[in-house]
């Protein structure tokens, strides 16, 4: 019995429960859901689909796990995504040349040149961000709120208002080739998802992180570099956003300056939410983000194929979001355990 | 619960801004010498306006008519509405996130009844007033009761909101309705060959009634009161809790009427519809001369707020060689330096 209330009580119990209910939820509309095959070298299924898909999200939730652990928010990912997948677009355009029979890709910068570039870029917005609500103090939603505005102007501007498309083979690797029969973006997102929580439980960073989120003047007083770390977990929320857009323009071939990571800063946030971190800073859990993420994309999948109209989704996820924060908030559940335990029914302090 | 308590509680908030600029003689207050230090960004929002319509009529023939100015307000007429709203709202020290969706909600069950149901204006338009009202008391409801962060309270409407477009429909509905055409087509004439739309005078009214409520009433001086400091708001024992959830509610009423004007305006309901409009209304308020902490700012500099966003565009359109999203960037830019500008007043309030 303790042992079940210690499961209960762990921070990921709720998470992995939904994700957990939802995946049985395919099984039963779908009973060819779990079935991975292995088809021209790699796997192949709704399992494997569903990783593949969320690995954007993956990595930008991270980044935004760090962000709000520190009080803040960054409501400029999904325009960042979509600069950087403009960059690396632009700069690798690329086109297709036939020497008698050889044909050949040709990118018209190199390729490392052109990531190294988005990603760049993408950690040149992280910096600006960090700069403003670090530096220059301002509210982390409205210092980012300015990037969110002025980046798809920015995204727009690289790519001319033109949907930049990709002929360039080696690129697609990213979104969508294959290692081990695994995809890449999976690769490239539990690499990332290893590394920093390696980075933040074997380093004093985590803690001093939570202590920010907790007090940021008090964290100050105690030594840690309140400033320089909140820059920096700016920054790399922007450079996890920058993979993100290099992840999705190399799956769907193309750079839309429009369109690219539109509304990707809501998902993010709901992932982190539904992961237990708590938007006032201070508790974090990356693994939670990874399941949070996990949760969106399954449910995104479950809604297409349950043949549900795509529209729903946004309901469902504004319903998921409340529900959520009432659960977070300790106002509603002292609210409900009022209504649940002083009912007449039950005996004070009794359990229901 | 006089007005001179409400009043009160503004003044150490100003007073506290005089000391701290007669401490620093090269403060605000040397370099704008005769004006009173709290209009300092009203005077430069102002004074901004002019200087681009200043830079306009000088550069771009044709520039310089009554009727470009009154465009400004007629095709501004709904984000105008919306902003005064959202005044409110960070005035009190929150933000509505879910504006744009409420107005594309409020175009598409207009167009939905009007067009597949048959109902008529009359019953349509109080009926959509209302279903705003109600939405944004809910949302205030939450924010107030469980101690929600409004950010994502609104995130979350605004996700609701636009989902609820789709479910009545994924197409665009276009509004044939006599009535509708006809508001939509109707032009008052005012001197020379200038004329002005419905909707530019409906934002025009809800300004004014903006600038009663905020400066003449006691709900309005709650809100600052609110904004300055909510604990001390409480503490004087200011309605707060209801306060909150009428600030929200009058947003989410504003957001209905912006709606119902942008219908006028568009004569079609569209769950695409104000995309990002949350985003303009925000670097309305702010390019306004609000103070994103709350409790400073009028609802007047809002209405020039606006009028810059739309001389933005204006210049830009007349310009010709400049692509649209020069306007995104250009009012990027500006949120920045007036983001900058705020905190260098906040700081020598602090």
């Amino acid at each position: 019995m303790a042992k079940l209330q210690q499961l209960v009580a762990h921070r990921l119990f709720w998470p992995l429960l939904a994700l957990a209910l939802l995946l049985a939820g395919n099984a039963l509309f779908n009973p060819g859901f779990w079935n991975v095959e292995w088809r021209e070298g790699h796997l192949y299924g709704n399992v494997i689909d569903i990783l593949n898909r969320a690995s954007p999200l993956i990595l930008i939730a991270l980044g935004m796990t760090l962000v709000i652990a520190t009080r803040g928010i960054d409501v400029s990912v999904g325009a960042v995504v979509a600069i950087s997948a403009a960059t690396a677009a632009l700069m690798i355009g690329g086109k297709l040349e036939i020497h008698g029979d050889v044909t050949t890709y040709v990118s018209r910068f190199p390729m490392w040149l052109a990531i190294a570039c988005a990603l760049g870029v993408a950690l040149l917005c992280g910096l600006w961000n960090g700069l403003l609500v670090a530096r220059v103090g301002m509210q982390p939603i409205i210092a980012t709120l300015i990037l969110m505005v002025a980046g798809r102007g920015v995204a727009q501007l690289i790519t001319n208002g033109q949907i930049i498309t990709v002929y360039y083979a080696p690129f697609f690797v990213i979104g969508n080739g294959f290692l081990f029969g695994l995809p890449v973006a999976v690769y490239i997102a539990a690499i990332v998802f290893i590394a920093l929580q390696l980075v933040v439980t074997r380093t004093a960073l985590g803690m001093f992180i939570r202590a920010i989120g907790i007090n940021p003047p008090a964290a100050r007083l105690a030594g840690v570099r309140q400033r320089w770390i909140t820059l920096w977990v700016y920054a790399f929320c922007g450079l996890t956003a920058g993979v993100a857009g290099l992840i999705i323009s190399s799956n769907v071939k193309s750079a839309d300056g429009n369109n690219a990571g539109l509304l990707m800063e809501l998902d993010a946030i709901l992932a982190v939410t539904l992961g237990g971190t708590l938007l006032t800073g201070g508790r974090f859990s990356l693994a939670g983000s990874l399941v949070g993420a996990l949760i969106i994309q399954t449910l995104t999948s479950t809604i297409y194929s349950i043949g549900v109209p795509p529209e729903i989704n946004l309901v469902v996820k504004a319903a998921v979001v409340f529900a959520v924060m009432l659960l977070q908030s300790s106002e509603f559940r002292r609210a409900v355990r009022g209504i649940l335990w002083r009912g007449p029914a039950a005996p004070a302090g009794g359990h229901p | 619960m006089s007005a001179g308590l409400g009043a009160s509680t503004t003044e150490p908030a100003a007073s506290g801004r005089t000391a701290a600029a007669a401490q620093a003689p090269s403060g605000v207050k040397a370099r704008w010498r005769g004006i009173d230090p709290k209009y300092v960004p009203v005077t430069v929002t102002v004074s901004l306006f002019a200087l681009m319509g200043g830079f306009g009529s000088a550069f771009y023939t044709g520039f310089f008519s009554a009727q470009v100015f009154f465009n400004l307000l007629i095709d501004n007429a709904f984000l105008c509405i919306v902003a005064v709203g959202m005044t409110f709202v960070i005035l009190s020290g929150g933000i509505d996130l879910s504006v744009g969706s409420v107005v594309a909600l409020t175009t598409m069950v207009s167009a939905s009844l009007v067009e597949h149901h048959q109902w008529g204006a009359a019953t349509v338009i109080p009926l959509v007033l209302a279903m705003g009202a109600a939405f944004g008391a809910a949302m205030g409801f939450l924010i107030e009761r469980f101690r929600l962060q409004p950010f994502i309270v609104t995130l979350a409407g605004m996700f609701m909101a636009r989902g609820l477009c789709y479910l009545i429909s994924i197409d665009s509905i276009s509004i044939t309705s006599p009535f509708y055409t006809a508001v939509s087509q109707a032009r008052f004439a005012l001197w020379g060959q200038a004329s002005i739309t419905v909707g530019a005078i409906l934002a025009l009214a809800v300004v004014a009634v903006g600038v009663y409520l905020a400066h003449w009433t006691q709900f309005g001086r709650t809100v600052y009161a609110i904004g300055g400091n909510e604990y001390s708001a409480v503490l004087m024992g200011l309605p707060v809790a209801r306060t909150t959830v009428l600030v929200y509610m009058l947003s989410g009423f504003c957001s209905a009427l912006g709606g119902v004007v942008f219908t006028f305006y568009m004569l079609s309901g569209y769950g695409l519809h104000a995309i990002g409009m949350e985003l303009d209304a925000i670097a309305a308020v702010v390019i306004g001369g609000t103070l994103l902490s709350g409790g400073v700012g009028y609802v007047f500099g809002t209405l020039f707020g606006v009028l810059i966003l739309g001389i933005i565009q204006t210049l830009i359109m007349f310009d010709g060689s400049l692509s649209s999203w020069w306007t995104r960037i250009v009012i990027g830019g500006l949120l920045f330096v007036f983001c900058l500008l705020q905190r260098v007043f906040e700081g020598r309030r602090g």
